[in-house]
């Protein structure tokens, strides 16, 4: 048993997105939902952050910025894409610049679908990645720390 | 105190000041959370992050961070051991000046923009309260006729009755020593966010860990330095240290982040006001 | 006694001899052969006279003094002329006012003047005798490599250097004379020569502003010397002495006026609030110049004055008043120029105004002169010597390999010139940092305070703050970590490494020593004097030497560090592939930079220094005034 399960930061990065999706995140940080009662913290920066939680979709001008915010994050870490947009490219799909959901440039773990994701479906999708995230560092061993 | 009995309270302190200092971080967010209507996190939430942030991969931009935040955490430490032990204030401030220098520095080293700018204000923070505490000390020394904690703690008398101003101004820069808002302009607790983390942005896995317990260190050392002020009486010194810190809490929910402008000219001129005419009016007695 | 002579009289022998053998071979072993015997001869003279107490010589004939006389007669007229040539009419009216009292004095009292000891040795001398020796001849082994390389970047610029090491070894000879002489006229006579070297060596350049700031650093010292000239005049006029040994013993009415007429050229010397500018300007002199002179030994000569006084501000009747008004003029110094020195971008003005704050601060300790303050600044003089004069002489390393001297450009200086970035690291954390030296006589020095007059710690109190800041944003420049750019290929001559070295070693050596140096060389000297001599408590010194071992082993650590996972630092996503560049606005690619604060609407130059200078008149004004 680790305490990575007790203790998830996120980190949030808003792609191209119409920023629903945004809102509904920050919106489980408030009073209603109050996510930090799981001890999860939106800690905005990813080298402290376990969980990379992206709405939005991929286009050219954003896909360097989440792979670099990815390759940022310390192991064991897992990503969460919210939202129509994040998780296929959604209404945006179609657009000349864009690319996709954010699967094209890095790994998901976890999808969750809405449009926007309703805060009961994002936090229920944190909750799926935390399980994720203890896989994630069994299999990492003693390795790298 | 004798030699045996300062051993025994620098091994007291190294073994029970992060427990309650953690505590007490828990509290601080419990408190915080139910003062903005949430439910907040479990009491031991400050416990779990740091295990968390100890099984974490390590990555670092240079490995010079590393050592000075190690030695952040040691100096850190011996503060607290020095004025646990009843050893000399001004030696104990010395250290935590030597601590939070490295501090800084670790930042610097990283070449990052964010830790860059966390580093400048945390800079500024210390210039801001550092004149207060050596004040503080000039008038415990004034009225006890010593530097050692030992001879403070034991003096017959609490201090608070000579030292109002000065108490009042400590409380003050408390706030910034704290990072609490209105002063948490280089790094802050909670999801609060500055300039991405300020001082700590570049510090990942156990060097977090460590700045996060080298400031549960340091909170225990602070409120040891309240509860000097009432040294007397065990029970009221206890019970004001904790108002304190509940005082401090309010400060902090109810306060939006300043500029460092406000935080540099409000410390020096409650440093002037109430530490210098503290020890103003003890010097004309 | 022969080795006090020698110790004044070999200095300048070695000028002359530099001055007409100005070839450079002959000039590198001459310099390197007089580092080693001055250094050796200091040495020797202190196991010598090492605790017997204060020794005094007679020494001293009517032919000596009359050479004197002539050379002073002949350096005045040298001076006016010079002068009078660069259209600085003030600086030989005061020349011309300082001859004429000397003349006036020795044709009206001449006859009278019978001085018993013209000499002494006791461990404050001994104490300068050695920063002078080691730490002044070390200085002038690295001038040997930095003029070879200071005139290859400015080749525009006539090479005087044998005229340069002329000077610089006279000045040693007469900074001897300082500290030896117990006879206030030869020591007047040696202080207004370090005032014509310092001059001299300030205009070395020739340029526009070289010449204006000499002329100006001459004027301040020669106003200065004018006060020490009076005190010597109204000293024999009333008192019928001239010997230093002699002050603290007379009656008040006598000794108060001529005590704060020396502690004001004492503090012009030391280039205290308002006087301070001429140390600034003395900046533009070529970097050893600043080592030597003006922070390591001539201002020194200023405060060592007033630390001879501070038995009189201790113990005479009225003392204490005069004593609190030098402290004052101190205590406006420290705290000013160290919030000046937070809005410099020039690393050698910050070295100059932490220089003139330390200084600042020893003239609060010696002015106030309780024992434990005594200590206190004894032990700031030595720290400040070794300390400064390392970063003085790493500035001035750098600025020939970087091109500028600016705090900015030493961005990572730890990747690019590691050896000297460490000892410039060392030099900084001597300066402000615990358990390193300045800090522990800053720390004797508030506890002085606390007893003696706790409203002056309240300047300590600020002034430290700030400098805290300004030396910490600075160190943080240095030991950034960065890439190291492809084409930089540092150059340090052996002799300047070899300084280096050697005083980044003794910042460190003289901080696990000081318990020793306190204990067998400060405390019989206080002793002496008070009566009871400040110790630090033994418990504290423990503590402070188990931190200095673990600075010194923990870097060990860095050895130990293995698979660690470097990442580049966060750029909110934007980092490029390529280091320290990140993906800007408009598609563009850009650098990594960044810039400190300085603070300038707070703590900038113009506000600060109008309200110190007209602050520090009315308080010296006060002394004197006190002093009748
Ligand atoms: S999924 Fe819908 S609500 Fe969410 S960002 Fe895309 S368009 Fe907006």
């Amino acid at each position: 048993m680790s305490y990575l399960p007790k203790s998830p930061w996120l980190v949030h990065y808003d792609a191209s997105s119409c920023n629903g999706c945004d809102i509904e995140v920050l919106a489980c940080l408030t009073p209603l939902y109050d996510v930090e009662r799981f001890g999860v913290l939106n800690i905005g920066n990813p080298k402290h952050a376990d969980i990379f939680v992206v709405t939005g979709s991929v286009n050219e001008q954003n896909k360097s910025v989440i792979q670099n915010i990815y390759n940022q994050m310390a192991e064991p870490k897992v990503v969460v894409a919210i939202g129509a947009c994040a998780t296929s490219g959604g209404i945006f799909r179609e657009c000349y610049n864009v690319q996709g959901g954010v699967d094209k440039v890095i790994p998901v773990d976890v999808y969750v679908p809405g449009c926007a994701a309703r805060p009961e479906a994002i936090i229920d999708g944190v909750v799926q990645a935390l399980g994720v995230l203890e896989e994630k560092y069994k299999k990492m061993g003693k390795v790298a720390k | 105190m004798s030699g045996m009995n300062s051993w025994i309270a620098v091994v007291l302190y190294i073994v029970l000041a992060p427990i309650i200092g953690g505590l007490i971080a828990g509290v601080d967010r419990k408190i915080s959370a139910r003062m903005q209507g949430r439910f907040g996190p479990p009491l031991l939430q400050p416990f779990y992050d740091v295990f968390k942030l100890m099984s974490k991969e390590n990555i670092v931009v240079n490995k010079h961070q590393k050592f000075y935040v190690l030695c952040f955490l040691i100096f850190v430490i011996i503060t607290g051991c020095i004025f646990f032990s009843g050893g000399d204030l001004l030696l104990a401030i010395f250290a935590l000046t030597l601590g939070s220098v490295f501090l800084i520095i670790a930042a610097y080293s990283t070449y990052s923009p964010y830790a860059y700018i966390g580093a400048e204000r945390e800079m500024l923070q210390m210039m801001a309260y550092e004149p207060m505490v050596i004040l503080t000390i000039v008038g415990m020394y004034m009225v006890t006729k010593s530097f050692n904690v030992v001879d403070i703690f034991t003096y017959n008398q609490p201090l608070i009755y000579t030292l109002p101003g000065i108490f009042l101004g400590f409380l003050f820069i408390l706030t910034i020593k704290f990072r609490k808002s209105p002063f948490d302009i280089s790094m802050s607790h909670h999801a609060h966010q500055e300039i991405v983390r300020g001082v700590i942005t570049e510090f990942s896995g156990k060097e977090l860990a460590y700045v996060e317990i080298a400031h549960w260190y340091e909170n225990v050392f602070l409120l040891g330095m309240v509860f000097l002020f009432f040294a007397t009486n065990w029970a009221i010194g206890a019970a004001f240290a904790v108002v304190t810190y509940l005082l401090e809490i309010f400060i902090d929910n109810n306060n939006s982040r300043l500029k460092w402008q406000f935080a540099l000219g409000s410390a020096w001129i409650v440093a002037l006001i109430l530490g210098v005419g503290n020890i103003a009016v003890l010097a004309l007695k | 006694m022969n080795t006090v002579l020698f110790l004044i009289v070999y200095p300048v022998i070695v000028a002359l001899l530099l001055l007409i053998l100005p070839q450079l071979a002959i000039r590198k072993f001459i310099v390197v052969a007089s580092t080693a015997i001055l250094t050796a001869a200091s040495i020797y003279l202190t196991a010598t006279y090492f605790n017997t107490g204060a020794v005094f010589f007679e020494f001293g004939t009517e032919a000596l003094n009359v050479g004197i006389f002539a050379i002073e007669l002949v350096l005045a007229a040298t001076i006016i002329i010079i002068s009078i040539k660069h259209k600085q009419f003030l600086a030989a009216l005061l020349m011309l006012i300082g001859a004429a009292m000397t003349i006036w004095f020795e044709q009206t009292y001449g006859e009278e003047i019978h001085v018993a000891n013209n000499l002494f040795v006791d461990n404050l001398s001994l104490i300068m005798t050695l920063i002078i020796g080691i730490v002044g001849s070390l200085i002038a082994l690295f001038s040997l490599g930095y003029m070879e390389e200071y005139h290859h970047h400015h080749h525009d610029m006539k090479n005087r250097t044998p005229f340069f090491f002329f000077i610089v070894y006279v000045f040693l000879g007469a900074m001897y004379g300082v500290v030896f002489a117990n006879n206030l006229m030869w020591l007047l006579f040696c202080w207004e020569i370090t005032t014509f070297c310092s001059f001299f060596l300030i205009g070395y350049s020739r340029d526009e502003i070289a010449t204006k700031n000499a002329f100006q650093a001459l004027k301040m010292n020669l106003f200065g010397g004018l006060g020490f000239s009076a005190a010597i005049i109204l000293l024999f006029m009333n008192a019928h002495t001239v010997e230093l040994n002699q002050l603290s013993g007379l009656a008040s009415a006598v000794v108060l006026l001529p005590a704060a007429l020396l502690a004001f050229a004492g503090i012009t010397k030391s280039a205290q609030m308002p006087f301070c500018s001429w140390l600034l300007g003395a900046m533009v002199a070529p970097t050893p110049v600043s080592a030597l002179l003006h922070s390591s030994t001539m201002v020194k000569a200023g405060v060592y004055l007033i630390i001879r006084l501070s038995p009189i501000f201790a113990f005479v009747q009225g003392g204490a008043t005069v004593g609190l008004f030098v402290a004052m003029v101190g205590a406006v110094t420290f705290v000013l120029t160290s919030f000046m020195a937070i809005s410099q971008t020039d690393a050698k003005r910050v070295l100059a105004y932490s220089t003139i704050a330390n200084l600042g601060l020893i003239v609060v300790c010696a002015g106030i002169g309780t024992y434990e303050l005594v200590w206190a600044a004894i032990m700031l003089v030595i720290f400040h010597a070794i300390a400064k004069s390392l970063l003085f002489l790493s500035v001035g390393t750098v600025e020939h390999n970087l091109g500028d001297r600016v705090i900015e450009s030493m961005d990572g200086l730890i990747v690019k010139m590691p050896k000297v970035a460490v000892g410039m690291v060392i030099g900084i954390a001597g300066m402000f940092l615990a358990p390193f030296g300045m800090l522990i006589s800053k720390w004797a020095a508030l506890e002085g305070l606390v007893a003696a007059n706790p409203i002056l710690t309240v300047f300590v109190a600020f002034g430290s703050a700030a400098t805290l800041f300004f030396w910490t944003k600075w160190l943080g420049k240095l030991i950034m970590i960065k890439e190291k750019p492809a084409d930089f290929h540092p150059h340090v001559p052996g002799s300047q490494s070899f300084t280096l070295t050697c005083l980044a070693i003794m910042t460190v050596g003289v901080c696990l020593l000081f318990p020793l140096i306190s204990k067998y060389s400060l405390e019989p000297f206080i002793a002496s004097i008070y009566g009871h001599a400040y110790m630090l408590d033994q418990s504290n010194v423990a503590i402070l030497l188990i931190m200095m071992a673990l600075v010194l082993v923990l870097p060990l650590r860095l050895l130990s560090y293995e698979n660690l996972n470097y990442k580049p630092q966060y750029l909110a996503g934007t980092n490029l592939s390529e280091k320290e560049k990140f993906y800007g606005s408009l598609g563009l690619t850009r650098d990594l930079s960044m810039r400190s604060f300085y603070l300038a609407s707070i703590f900038g130059e113009d506000k600060l220094f109008k309200l110190g200078v007209v602050s520090s008149i009315i308080l010296i004004l006060i002394m004197i005034g006190v002093g009748m």
